[in-house]
């Protein structure tokens, strides 16, 4: 009978979820920031794999996840899109202040679903687009950069009225694949994946490395799974999936 | 209050634009399908009803979603919005319109209903005896009765707009005068910890939510009174 193996299948896995894995196996929950979600997704399972520990993700902007450390959030680990959160968080006394280390390092790119539109900076010299969308520059660092690059090219004030904010670099995304901005600054790491649309990789010059850090935080400091999950981001299996998603890591800058 | 920021001022009048334009367009559009849904005896109108009541208890995000993709140039919205040379309803003060009639139609819609049902047939019939034509009819009987009604839906109506969050957060954009309401304004400060600000603004949502509540109970109270 189907039904009656499917139904032991079932109750099996739910035994074996309920037991759960190896008696040494722990877990650790992780403040992301959005724009390293699926390459954070890809480490926690590489992560369980290697150690049997779980990694529980929770992804947000890096200002929304600060706030929600700040008021005692149940995260151990922050993996944040600036260097400049971590060490708050090791000032206001949140955070383990030798943990801290920068994992990525983020590229910003102009995206566009529409194979033509984006084709340099003379995509937003041209500024013939109606919406631009980028991340909120006060709380998501990329949205910080797209600022900067903009005003390093002069087109800052010109390109200002037709600029959308996402209150994260996901939701920035969002707004361009649904084709409600023609085009917009997100994370290389977000459309390393895709082959379609137009993009250009903006050139480091035009705005300060988008350096991310992480920091262990007070919360997790007796959590043996949270040490080892900072110690395999450091593996090179971790960085090599940095790698792949479209980050430069620490060490290469 | 003299030190707050002029944006926060921006985006409290935003919000009541916003409140007040919603209210009026679902009471011109909420009153003919209260009434038909109070009146027909279609099999499918609790069909129709269920639809308008969805709101209540989707997530704000499945409209969001939804509304996002409508707005936008492969929906309905970009089309609409081709008449005048853009591509998109979103980011933009009519798409909030827009979302936010579709997200308080219940809180409009049901009171009203509720009041034509109480109204009953017998008034109408009355009139209808004294030879006043259905629309006679309605205007000088049936909205006069659901008054309280009519009060009840444009309160909740236009204070459920000053709450709304999760729609306008996902096809509003965050554009200071266009899209950026008071409660998207709050959640900005709270995510920077500009604990100030975003105190005054909760605080006053607090005094003015509970300003409404108090107001709706004594509106129903000064209805419920005999001869009012």
């Amino acid at each position: 009978m189907r039904l009656r193996t499917s139904l032991a299948a079932a109750f099996g896995l739910l035994a074996a979820i309920l037991a759960g894995g190896p008696a040494s196996a722990g877990q650790t929950k992780i403040a992301v920031a959005a724009n390293f979600t699926d390459a954070a997704n890809e480490i926690a399972t590489a992560f369980k794999a290697k150690t049997g520990h779980e990694a529980v993700l929770s992804f947000g902007s890096s200002g929304q996840l600060y706030t929600q450390i700040t008021q005692a959030a149940p995260f151990e680990i922050f993996l944040s899109a600036d260097a400049a959160r971590p060490k708050k968080a090791v000032e206001e006394g949140f955070a383990v202040a030798e943990s801290r280390f920068t994992y990525a390092i983020g590229k910003l790119v102009l995206w566009s679903k529409d194979g033509a539109l984006v084709t340099g900076e003379a995509t937003l010299k041209d500024g013939k687009f109606a919406k631009l969308a980028i991340a909120d520059p006060k709380a998501a660092p990329y949205g910080a950069a797209a600022i900067e690059t903009m005003q390093a090219l002069g087109v800052h004030d010109q390109i200002q009225p037709k600029l959308v904010q996402g209150s994260s670099i996901t939701q920035t995304y969002q707004f361009i694949d649904t084709g409600n901005a023609e085009l917009g600054f997100v994370a290389l790491a977000q459309v390393v994946g895709q082959d379609a649309g137009s993009r250009w990789l903006v050139p480091q010059e035009l705005y300060a490395p988008i350096k991310q850090d992480a920091v262990l935080l007070k919360t997790g400091a007796e959590n043996e799974a949270a040490g080892a999950f900072l110690a395999f981001l450091k593996s090179p299996e971790a960085l090599a999936i940095i790698e792949r998603y479209g980050y430069a890591h620490g060490d290469q800058s | 209050m003299g030190a707050l920021a002029p944006e926060i001022w921006v985006a409290v009048r935003l919000t009541i634009e916003l409140a007040a334009l919603t209210t009026l367009l679902l009471l011109v559009l909420g009153t003919p399908l209260a009434w038909w849904l109070a009146r027909s005896g279609a099999w499918w109108k609790e069909l129709v009803a269920a639809v308008v009541a969805l709101p209540l208890v989707l997530p704000p995000t499945v409209l969001g979603f939804y509304l996002l993709v409508a707005l936008g140039p492969s929906g309905p919205g970009g089309l609409i919005a081709g008449f005048w040379g853009e591509r998109t309803l979103a980011f933009t003060f009519e798409g909030l319109v827009i979302g936010s009639v579709l997200y308080s139609m219940p809180f409009v819609v049901q009171p009203i209903r509720n009041a034509f049902e109480a109204v009953g047939e017998r008034p109408l019939e009355v009139a209808a005896t004294l030879r006043a034509s259905p629309a006679r009819a309605f205007w000088t009987v049936a909205v006069p009765l659901a008054r309280p009604g009519f009060l009840t839906a444009a309160v909740l109506g236009f204070a459920h707009t000053v709450g709304e969050f999760g729609v306008v957060l996902m096809i509003g954009g965050n554009i200071p005068g266009e899209t950026k309401v008071l409660s998207v304004a709050i959640y900005d400060y709270v995510e920077l910890m500009q604990w100030r600000e975003a105190n005054i603004l909760a605080g006053g949502m607090v005094v003015f939510a509970l300003t409404v509540i108090l107001a709706m109970t004594m509106i129903e109270r000064r209805m419920a009174r005999p001869g009012a």
